[in-house]
């Protein structure tokens, strides 16, 4: 079955000026440099990694909001267009995004019904009675009932702004939602009501979510496939349980380390990484993770390692894993 | 730094150019000059003179270097009135007008930052607030108001002082007063504003918590962090003194710059125009430039070219 | 579903009515503000009404009268404010000029910020050439002092009503359009006009139905800002007997022409000076408070 998502070979280079004494070096920001992955219908991705790791701008790459230096993004088998003409612009019907902070995506003039209306009447579907009907239920169903609707973004609390932000992306019922950090900015308890009505949603409607977080629990709660990103490169993709139970790449096994986990007992093993991630600006050759990583090898520094089917569901990009199925170091207890 | 000076050196130089392009393009795309000075019955052969004699009936394009070229040799044009140089006319003038500015900008910095730090300083008592509708008095009055106003109450009511013309030196109290206040009253309130902001600063309690006596603390802290500010808007106040001195040498018949400017807006004497349009511009380019200068030797941030992107918005 | 859902209580209460927030918002004016609107309502007034309100035609020639002082300072009551130097009566004429004063102002304002507005947004829409184009612009017009670029082009073109109206026009956009761009890239890069972008609405739609009301509250008071300052231009300029070409009157024609007399009948310029006094600083005062009302940040 073809998935409903594809990118491939996906790139996007920045041209930056730095300035360097008396005059400006042009230099180039490898933001997303070569990321290829699946995602099919009614199935979650999770994208974790650092900030500045590239996951925002392959947010936008997928949605057709930026435009690609190099590769391709397929959304049911038609190319993902950049230019924002009425083609694209009626592709919105199928693919949304939801941001990390709900307030500044809302605008505070307007009430929180006529908002989730608003792409409705963008795509001229149905008439004032409908939509707001439409609207109206939705709301409803995502937990907003009739005295929350005439109120204004600043009037609501942050767990219902993004209800409503949510609403308001899925009321043209698309297959695809992008969510980029979208509990980030949420309080603990609302996080985990947010994400209960996120799974609920794509059972009722089938939406596929593009999920990207820093945050590793939530992702794990809410993927069937997690993708690690370290300075613009996919490091390993797997099924969450196994990523967090056995993380095979030196990044991922970090990664994981760092999340306190209320099972740990005492003096856990972390692996703590050294040094600085270096600047996406710099032209290094060899695999991105070498400056941190405990094991680089000379292979390390000169071929970057692509990213290499293990099993049928697990990915990692390591010259030493695809060598061998495990590394020197022995990771950690699972985080069961 | 250096180089956040040489940048604006050149806007400065390419404003400059803008100036004198638009002055060009004007100049030549309007109605007859010659008809204007000549009047409408003079003989046709006459006007045709007349407009071989200025260069005005050759193509547009050759115009426009020709005028360059003309200002590059330093010719910038006659007197249609008085056939005498243009320029030579403006700058016999500089000198009366210079004679009132350069008091009146002194005048507006001592009082304008005196008015505006002390009711800083005094923050919501009386004084801050008579100060502050003073100053607000002070900007909303248009000069040639405020003029009149101190001629009718000083020359006419009281005598004291003469109303017009240039002959002594008490000729020009009543024009330097005029021209100073609203200036001040701009200054006082911007600074008083600007001494607020930095003596809420966190720097400010640190220095009058280590015990440092209150007059140390505004002189040396506060007064030189609210100068940055400050300093911009005195940018604009050589701006407003120059569109104020038009007003106030016609008020008070100064036989200045200002005046010059009026008469030969009034007659279409195109050539003193430009002229002095030329001038204006070289000095406000030059008078932001200096303040950029100042900016950056005062601020430190700048020297170090942090904030080389300048306070643009 | 299992998210909880709030019982349904009361509904939200209703909006107040447009009446019953006007009544709120006079009550929450201090003193000077209040009287400061009152002024502008009076001043708007005699603008609209000026032709009804007159006693004479404003410019009622009567040789025989003129020089009379007004009412109160030893002259007759046919004439409240006296005559000027043609026996037309000042108050006439000043109403009049109120008139034309505002009209100017008030055009030029509008014609300002239009122009500003659209300026700024083109500005932050498009960036690249567009955008440097527009901030050199801006520049270019921020560095001169407007009163000399004004009397450049009045030398130039001559100053018939219309063409001083556009001249008038360009005053003060420069502010306007530094602030529909800040406000603009702001909500384009991270706010709720990205958002609908995403969406897939249309540009128009986006600044329309979006950016404009949301920037509209802080242009309006850059607006009352630039207004009175408008005011003192087209008076200073008609003074200097290069604005309003007689036979129609301003406020700052009156004060030039009356200029002649100061000594001998003061009172031609003296209503006229007073009008325009106590207008600009009401309609200061009132932007003042309402910045401070919609903004209070932006001090």
């Amino acid at each position: 079955m073809t998935p409903l998502l594809q990118v491939q070979e996906l790139r996007k280079h920045f041209q930056v000026s730095v300035p360097e004494g008396w005059r400006q070096r042009k230099a180039n920001l490898r933001a997303v440099d070569g990321i290829s992955f699946d995602l099919h219908a009614g199935q979650t991705l999770g994208l974790v990694g650092e900030s500045g790791c590239g996951k925002t701008t392959t947010a936008r790459l997928v949605l057709g909001l930026t435009e690609a230096t190099h590769g391709q993004v397929l959304f049911n088998g038609q190319p993902v267009a950049a230019k924002r003409d009425a083609t694209w612009r009626a592709q919105r019907q199928n693919m949304q995004m939801v941001y990390q902070n709900p307030l500044g995506a809302l605008d505070r003039r307007l009430n929180v019904i006529s908002q989730v209306q608003e792409p409705l009447l963008i795509h001229g579907l149905g008439d004032a009675l409908s939509r707001t009907e439409q609207a109206q239920d939705l709301m409803v169903s995502m937990g907003l009932p009739k005295p929350l609707w005439h109120r204004y973004p600043h009037e609501l609390s942050g767990g219902q702004r993004q209800r409503v932000v949510l609403a308001r992306a899925l009321i043209l019922k698309p297959s695809l939602l992008v969510c980029d950090e979208p509990v980030s900015a949420l309080d603990v308890s609302i996080q985990a009501q947010v994400i209960n009505l996120l799974q609920d949603v794509q059972e009722r409607m089938g939406v596929a979510y593009l999920f990207i977080s820093h945050d590793l629990k939530v992702v794990r709660q809410v993927s069937d496939q997690v993708a690690v990103m370290y300075l613009g490169h996919i490091v390993e993709q797997a099924p969450p349980q196994q990523l967090f139970s056995e993380p095979l790449h030196p990044y991922s096994q970090a990664l994981v380390s760092s999340v306190p986990s209320l099972w740990q007992r005492s003096n856990p093993k972390r692996h703590i990484l050294q040094g600085d991630p270096p600047s996406p600006l710099s032209l290094q050759s060899g695999c991105v993770f070498q400056n941190r990583c405990p094991h680089a090898q000379a292979i390390c520094r000169e071929v970057p390692p692509r990213l290499t089917p293990l099993t049928s569901e697990r990915q990692v990009a390591c010259h030493l894993v695809s060598e061998q199925a495990v590394l020197p170091d022995a990771p950690l207890e699972s985080l069961a | 730094m250096m180089r956040f000076l040489v940048i604006r050196f050149l806007r400065g130089l390419l404003t400059l150019f803008l100036v004198l392009s638009f002055a060009f393009l004007i100049l030549r795309s309007t109605g007859d000059p010659a008809m204007l000075i000549m009047s409408a019955d003079a003989p046709p052969e006459a006007l045709e003179a007349f407009r071989k004699g200025w260069g005005l009936d050759a193509p547009l394009w050759q115009q426009y270097v020709g005028y360059f070229k003309n200002l590059a040799q330093g010719n910038f044009g006659y007197s249609m009135r008085d056939k005498s140089p243009a320029m030579d006319l403006v700058l016999e003038r500089i000198p009366a007008t210079l004679s009132l500015a350069l008091p009146a900008f002194a005048l507006k910095l001592m009082m304008g930052i005196s008015a505006g730090v002390y009711a800083a300083l005094h923050r919501n008592t009386w004084i801050d607030r008579f100060l502050i509708s003073l100053s607000i008095a002070g900007y909303t009055m248009p000069s040639f108001v405020l003029g009149l106003m101190l001629v009718l109450v000083f020359a006419v009511g009281l005598g004291w002082l003469p109303s017009g013309g240039d002959a002594t030196w008490q000729h020009a109290i009543l024009p330097v007063i005029t021209l100073s206040l609203g200036g001040a009253a701009v200054l006082a309130r911007f600074t008083r504003s600007a001494m607020l902001e930095v003596m809420g600063q966190s720097y400010i309690r640190t220095a009058s918590a280590k015990g440092l006596v209150w007059r140390r603390v505004v002189l040396h802290h506060a007064m030189p962090n609210a100068a940055i500010p400050t300093l911009t808007v005195i940018g604009f106040m050589v701006g407003s003194l120059i569109a104020g001195a038009v007003v106030v040498e016609s008020v008070f018949s100064w036989p200045g710059v200002g005046r010059l400017l009026v008469t030969s807006v009034a007659n279409r004497d195109l050539a003193v125009v430009q002229s002095l349009l030329l001038l204006v511009a070289t000095t406000m380019v030059s008078a932001n430039l200096m303040v950029d200068i100042l900016y950056g030797w005062i601020d430190p941030r700048v020297r170090s070219g942090q904030a080389g992107q300048g306070k643009k918005a | 579903m299992n998210t909880p859902s709030l019982p349904d209580q009361s509904q939200t209460a209703a909006p107040p009515s447009l009446a019953q927030s006007a009544i709120q918002l006079i009550r929450s004016m201090p003193l000077l503000v209040r009287l400061c609107s009152l002024w502008i309502v009076v001043v708007l007034g005699i603008a609209l009404l000026a032709d009804f309100i007159s006693p004479y035609s404003y410019s009622q020639l009567d040789l025989l009268a003129r020089l009379r002082p007004p009412a109160f300072w030893g002259g007759s009551s046919d004439h409240w404010l006296g005559t000027d130097e043609l026996g037309r009566d000042v108050l006439s004429r000043l109403f009049h000029s109120v008139r034309i004063s505002l009209l100017v102002a008030f055009i030029s304002t509008m014609l300002s910020a239009t122009v500003g507005v659209l300026m700024g947004f083109a500005a932050a829409h498009f960036r690249g050439w567009v955008e440097q184009l527009v901030l050199t612009l801006v520049d270019f017009q921020a560095s001169m002092p407007f009163m000399i670029i004004a009397l450049a082009v009045l030398a130039f073109f001559g100053n018939t009503l219309v063409l001083f109206i556009a001249l008038m026009g360009f005053y003060g956009w420069e502010r306007s359009a530094r602030i529909a761009r800040g406000l603009t890239i702001a909500a384009n890069e991270q706010g709720y006009a990205s958002a609908v972008y995403d969406l897939g609405a249309s540009p128009w739609r986006v600044y329309l139905r979006h950016i404009l009301p949301n920037i509209a509250s802080t242009l309006i008071v850059s607006v009352t800002l630039t207004f009175p300052e408008v005011i003192l231009l087209e008076s200073g300029l008609s003074f200097l007997g290069l604005g309003v070409q007689p036979p129609m009157t301003s406020l700052g024609n009156m004060v030039g022409y009356g200029r002649e007399y100061l000594q001998s009948a003061p009172w031609i310029l003296l209503a006229p000076s007073l009008f325009i006094v106590v207008t600009t600083f009401s309609v200061s005062m009132l932007g003042d408070w309402l910045r401070d009302l919609l903004d209070p940040t932006l001090n």
